[in-house]
């Protein structure tokens, strides 16, 4: 298993050169630098903006541009934002924290109620319950979470029931631990459960087709047979061996926690790396772009071989090396 | 005589047996496909949708660019048949005037009423880009205005531009995907068929664009695109990008499959009979693909639909004049817009419809072609 291990992460090395690669070059497609809007600015003399081209390395070969970026990159340093003039690794951490926190909340949630329904759904096959259930399910992938989102915040402003957008309240650095806690909390629900949705929707089907298929399998008629109480052959037989393909899943999702809520992330005002790519896209801020980019596709491949591994450890049928 | 009699006999029974024993494998899924009652309701919506995008011209009371700037954010008109004295009569709306400029609210005049009429002359247009004509499926007589599902901040009809804008919304799923099937399909089947160390190049390149996170990459690359285009050229590199980052996961699915097609038999007969590689990886190994590209095609577009509805919400796809289901949503992302006027809420529920009627269709094609891979 560890040499498995290894030689997944060996391979992750050119394909992590290939990535950075494409994201260096896709940002250098873009047209007009961010200094060019420097230089509209009077107050900026030319002299300092070629000082700052230099400094900045703008003026050497793409090559080498490339590659002094790939080696700082190697130091976790991803460079400077034009912006915001921080760093953008300083930038990035400070949204980092408040994407996974979104993202993780959602996730427990999710999975908390898709494995119960979906088995609920695959015992009840074809009962009114599964058919509202998949139809439910249906429109769940179906929706994208910009509009969910967006409904969501319509609905908190008619009932009042829920803050509309952001993290924090405006009296937050007032507020005692506890009711900061409850605040973040209260401001969670709507993005939360927009997330949520969309992800019980996909693991629900996912779970019931599994369970499905699971239930026609002969250990399970033979379990049946034994005698043992219908309760007994779902949980202990049937549920465990439906879950397990679920892991990939997981895998998938872990990857995900950085990337899956850029849209949601702006239209509820969510302070996280979504808001920030997007942001950035639009200033031109190419370091933190790129930086961004790299930083969730790093996530991406991570997960994949963390669901690999998973999957190996758990079903004893799976064997890499 | 009678021999002969009976050999023909024999043989055109035999025949019908044939025509009725023999069908194509598309036959059979068709006659699968026209049991699952999912994949026809989802089959009827968007044969209901791309008409109401092919005829928009003639449905849509108003032109895409119509304005009345005295009708901004007007409410959805809701057609009456009782008038204020409980009287019956025939379909008709209320004229209405501004009487609060700071909250937008207007106040129906009861003494203007405007009939609805049904195959009326209104902005002239060519029907099916030939036809010139004035005929208009729906419409009300010219001060009066029909805005069934409310105006927005131009005063433009809604409804007009979600009919308009379903053109994009539908088309740029259909157009992505076509270009990515074929790129897909080649670059997954070379892959496949000729193995070892050309398909570890090859996979190792689509790797790169499939571990990105997909929409991160899309907004990149999104930016990257000249902002001083018109609509029509920006529609097309929306359509460029979104196919650029779908087909790689498509060749990856092809080349899996073509992997264990290339065992059998038949391929092993072209080999031995001397054909080239070229001619048995497009002839014999990517048509027997057919039913999973027809499957995975059809459960891509909705993708692709979401994608562009996503990025044109942003204000990064299609812009200003033009309308899309996704940025004509985007009137919605002003809090105080969304809380006034709901009814710019509307054009998220096509994008839903028809990325649900692209999902049932597509798991009722996969039902159909593959019984294996239900998911029930």
């Amino acid at each position: 298993m560890i040499r498995y291990i290894a030689r997944r992460i060996m391979n992750m090395i050119p394909l992590l050169v290939g990535v950075s690669l494409v994201s260096f070059l896709v940002v250098q497609l873009s047209p007009g630098d961010f200094l060019a809007e420097i230089r509209l600015n009077p107050v900026v003399d030319a002299a300092t903006v070629d000082r700052m081209r230099e400094n900045l390395g703008l003026d050497k070969p793409l090559y080498i541009q490339y590659v002094k970026w790939l080696a700082s990159i190697l130091r976790l340093d991803f460079g400077y934002s034009f912006a915001y003039q921080v760093p953008v690794w300083w930038l990035i951490n400070s949204r980092l924290l408040n994407t996974l926190l979104l993202s993780i909340v959602s996730l427990v949630i999710a999975w908390l109620i898709a494995i119960p329904i979906g088995i609920h759904a695959a015992t009840r096959q074809y009962s009114w319950s599964d058919n509202t259930l998949s139809f439910v399910s249906y429109i769940g992938i179906s929706t994208p979470t910009f509009f969910s989102g967006l409904l969501l915040l319509y609905v908190a402003f008619v009932t009042g029931w829920f803050p509309i957008g952001g993290m924090t309240s405006l009296e937050f650095d007032d507020m005692s631990t506890v009711g900061k806690v409850l605040d973040v909390a209260r401001h969670l629900v709507i993005p939360a459960s927009v997330l949520a949705f969309l992800t019980v929707a996909g693991l629900m089907r996912q779970m019931r087709a599994n369970l499905l298929e699971v239930l026609r399998q002969d250990y399970v008629k033979t379990a049946r047979a034994k005698g043992l109480a219908e309760r007994v052959v779902i949980n202990r037989h049937a549920v465990r061996n439906a879950i397990n393909p679920l892991i990939t899943i997981f895998g998938f999702e872990l990857g995900g926690l950085l990337g899956g809520a850029a849209i949601l992330e702006s239209v509820v005002g969510w302070p996280g790396l979504g808001q920030l790519i997007l942001d950035s896209v639009l200033r031109k801020d190419l370091y933190v772009v790129m930086g961004s980019l790299m930083l969730g596709t790093v996530t991406l491949v991570v997960g994949n071989l963390v669901a690999d591994v998973l999957l190996a450890a758990s079903d004893p049928r799976i064997r890499y090396d | 005589m009678a021999t002969q009699d009976i050999t023909g006999r024999i043989g055109r029974v035999a025949a019908r047996v044939e025509r009725v024993r023999a069908r194509t494998p598309m036959q059979l899924a068709w006659r699968q496909l026209r049991r699952h009652r999912v994949a026809l309701i989802g089959g009827g919506i968007l044969i209901a949708l791309f008409a109401m995008a092919l005829f928009a011209e003639f449905l849509a009371p108003y032109s895409l660019d119509f304005t009345d700037r005295e009708k901004f954010f007007h409410p959805p008109t809701a057609p009456r048949v009782v008038d204020e004295q409980g009287r019956w009569q025939r379909p008709f709306v209320y004229g209405s005037e501004l009487v609060e400029l700071g909250l937008t609210r207007y106040a129906i005049i009861p003494t203007q009423k405007y009939p609805i009429r049904f195959f009326t002359a209104g902005e002239p247009y060519r029907f099916l880009w030939l036809l010139p004509t004035n005929v208009h499926l729906i419409g009300v007589d010219a001060p009066g205005r029909l805005f069934l599902f409310g105006s927005d901040q131009y005063g433009r009809d809604q409804l007009s531009r979600i009919l308009f804008g379903g053109r994009v919304s539908l088309l740029v799923g259909i157009l992505a995907v076509s270009i990515t099937i074929p790129i897909g399909m080649v670059y997954g089947g070379i892959a496949g068929y000729f193995g070892g160390r050309v398909d570890n190049i090859m996979m190792r390149m689509a790797e790169v664009i499939i571990a990105f996170p997909g929409f991160y990459l899309l907004l990149t690359l999104s930016a990257v695109l000249p902002s001083n285009v018109g609509c029509t050229t920006r529609f097309y590199m929306i359509v460029l990008i979104l196919s650029f980052i779908g087909w790689a996961g498509f060749s990856r699915l092809i080349r899996g499959f073509v992997l264990s097609l290339k065992q059998r038999e038949y391929v092993l007969a072209a080999k031995a009979m001397g054909l080239d590689d070229l001619r048995i990886i497009l002839r014999h190994l990517l048509p027997n693909t057919a039913s999973l590209v027809i499957v995975v095609a059809t459960l891509a577009i909705p993708g692709a639909i979401l994608g562009e509805s996503g990025l044109s919400f942003l204000g990064l796809g299609v812009r200003e004049p033009c309308a899309s289901w996704g940025n004509l949503l985007s009137a919605g992302t002003n809090l105080v817009n969304l809380s006034r006027y709901p009814w710019l809420l509307i054009p998220g529920g096509f994008i839903i419809l028809a990325v649900i009627a692209y999902n049932f269709l597509g798991d009722g094609l996969r039902d159909a072609f593959d019984p294996r891979l239900r998911t029930g």
